[in-house]
């Protein structure tokens, strides 16, 4: 099945170990992700206010393309896959506002008059988790060829793949989507109190010393619990809980290191793909040598 | 004489209204009406992009951009010329710069506060969809933004609209240069005029042009053979 996938600014630069891995494991499950041969920026969360159709012009403006895409037979049906929580976020939330409101969806229209075409507000915007849950998790059972056996993983949410209701992937205060994935994969579920806690967002900008205090509550709660590592969904959330490790061992001198992964590279290694392919080099801290320990690779 | 010759459009330039011939450009029917180019003005063949105007039709609220030398006049065109566009320019030394995604964030931190709004791409006389130039920038697709820009003139006009006040054509500028340093490389067929050029292929030529008078150097000019 051809499906458009948008994959946003972050998957092509600061984390393409996600890009690649997303685009591998989807492939072995025979989802065939097609990028969108023209996108923009989803507009990130500045879309949100309510008052704001400018703001609103990005995430809309990927989906009358993903609806082109259709229409000219690229993709099989008006659906777009993200993988970044906040591009998931933005697009789905906008295209919300857009079907809720006749007057915003007719400036937003005239905004894009320049367009060939005219959005219809009927695109579904779908993360990838999603999707895997739809097509059945005994399907991405079936094509683990390496099980993750003996390797204790703690999924971490973040903000946007749950809030608000209506938009999150799962029920926010008790969700199993990844958890659901990590058991089909073969590995052990860490569950621990703070997988739904904020990773900092963009604080890590200007306000480095919040997102350590975050990050190290984060990710001691999952030690405690005995996780080997972390698996997210989000970039903003495994740069917060990856790279800034240095920050918070810089503060919290007892802190001690734990890899972060994206979930695809989790499902690429399990489906026995290679290093080219799960993108497991890329990640800080390095995830491999615990991998290697663990007889994974 | 062609069919039009006679037909007589209104314009405004700047406001004031002038009669002129409807098969002008707008270059020509601002020299008609008695406008003299000191600047604003340059090959005249739609190629260096010195003549930036905008316009607007009378019964629309729409401001659209061209070339003067290029856009036939219509009637009821309300016109201003933008000879110049004071936007920013950076300096730098391209042998100090990598070929990613943070050196256009380093020179031009302004794209990320690109919109999507489109109004640079509505805004281009060149008709490239500069908002994608934009967008390849802030992700760090270097060919990508290279190749969107390519036929740009530099005119400033997506500059001077762009709310998010980006300056595309310098972004597109710096992923040009980039992208035949990093990605192209040197061509041996300017390796070689460059060579002739040092080697004094063309001294002979240039001694005699300089050594001419002006009436004579003015006719050559002018008899010179032209590109169609």
């Amino acid at each position: 099945m051809n499906i458009a996938y948008y994959p946003g600014c972050t998957l092509k630069t600061t984390a393409k170990e996600f890009d690649i891995s997303t685009k591998a494991a989807a492939k072995a499950l025979g989802i065939n992700l097609v990028e969108l041969s023209r996108w923009n920026c989803c507009g990130t969360v500045h879309a949100l206010a309510k008052d704001d159709v400018m703001h609103h012009l990005a995430p809309l403006r990927n989906l009358l393309r993903v609806e082109e895409a259709q229409q000219s037979g690229i993709v099989d049906e008006k659906k777009v896959v993200a993988l970044c929580a906040m591009c998931y976020n933005t697009l789905k939330r906008s295209n919300q506002a857009f079907n809720a409101d006749a007057d915003k969806a007719g400036k937003v229209r005239e905004s894009m008059n320049n367009e060939a075409n005219v959005y219809s507000g009927q695109v579904e915007v779908e993360h990838l988790l999603e999707t895997l849950r739809t097509q059945g998790w005994e399907k991405v059972q079936a094509r683990v060829t390496k099980p993750l056996k003996g390797l204790k993983v703690a999924p971490y949410y973040g903000c946007l793949l749950l809030r608000p209701r209506g938009i999150g992937v799962d029920n926010a205060d008790n969700p199993r989507i990844f958890e659901d994935l990590l058991v089909s994969l073969g590995a052990e579920v860490v569950d621990f109190g703070y997988k739904q806690k904020c990773c900092g967002s963009y604080n890590t900008v200007h306000m480095v010393d919040v997102v350590a205090d975050l990050s190290n509550r984060i990710l001691s709660q999952a030690q405690a619990a005995g996780a080997d590592v972390v698996a997210t969904a989000c970039p903003l959330c495994e740069y917060n809980l990856g790279n800034r490790q240095i920050e918070v061992t810089k503060k919290y001198p007892k802190f001690y290191s734990i890899p972060i992964v994206y979930f695809t590279q989790l499902m690429a290694l399990a489906f026995g793909l290679g290093e080219d392919e799960t993108a497991l080099g890329m990640n800080k801290p390095d995830p491999r040598p615990l991998l290697r320990e663990k007889g994974l690779i | 004489m062609t069919e039009n010759s006679n037909r007589m459009v209104t314009i405004y330039v700047m406001g004031k209204k002038h009669t002129v011939p409807a098969d002008l450009t707008i270059m020509k029917a601002m020299e008609y009406a008695g406008h003299q180019f000191k600047r604003g003005a340059g090959c005249r063949g739609g190629f260096c992009g010195a003549c930036a105007t905008i316009y607007r039709k009378k019964g629309s609220y729409k401001l659209q951009g061209a070339l003067a030398c290029q856009k036939m006049v219509e009637d009821g065109m309300y016109i201003a010329q933008i000879p110049f566009s004071p936007a920013e320019k950076k300096s730098y030394n391209l042998d100090d710069l990598k070929p990613d995604a943070s050196t256009f964030l380093e020179q031009y931190p302004e794209i990320a506060r690109c919109l999507a709004c489109n109004t640079c791409t509505k805004a281009c006389p060149q008709d490239l969809q500069v908002m994608d130039v934009v967008q390849a920038a802030l992700r760090g697709d270097i060919t990508t933004t290279a190749k969107l820009s390519f036929d740009c003139l530099s005119c400033g006009l997506c500059a001077v609209r762009c709310p998010a006040e980006i300056v595309p054509y310098n972004i597109g500028q710096l992923a040009r240069r980039m992208y035949s340093k990093y990605f192209v490389g040197p061509t041996e067929h300017v390796e070689q005029r460059v060579k002739e050029v040092e080697d004094g292929k063309f001294d002979e030529e240039l001694n005699k042009l300089k050594a001419i008078d002006k009436p004579s150097l003015k006719k050559l000019y002018d008899t010179r053979d032209m590109e169609a």
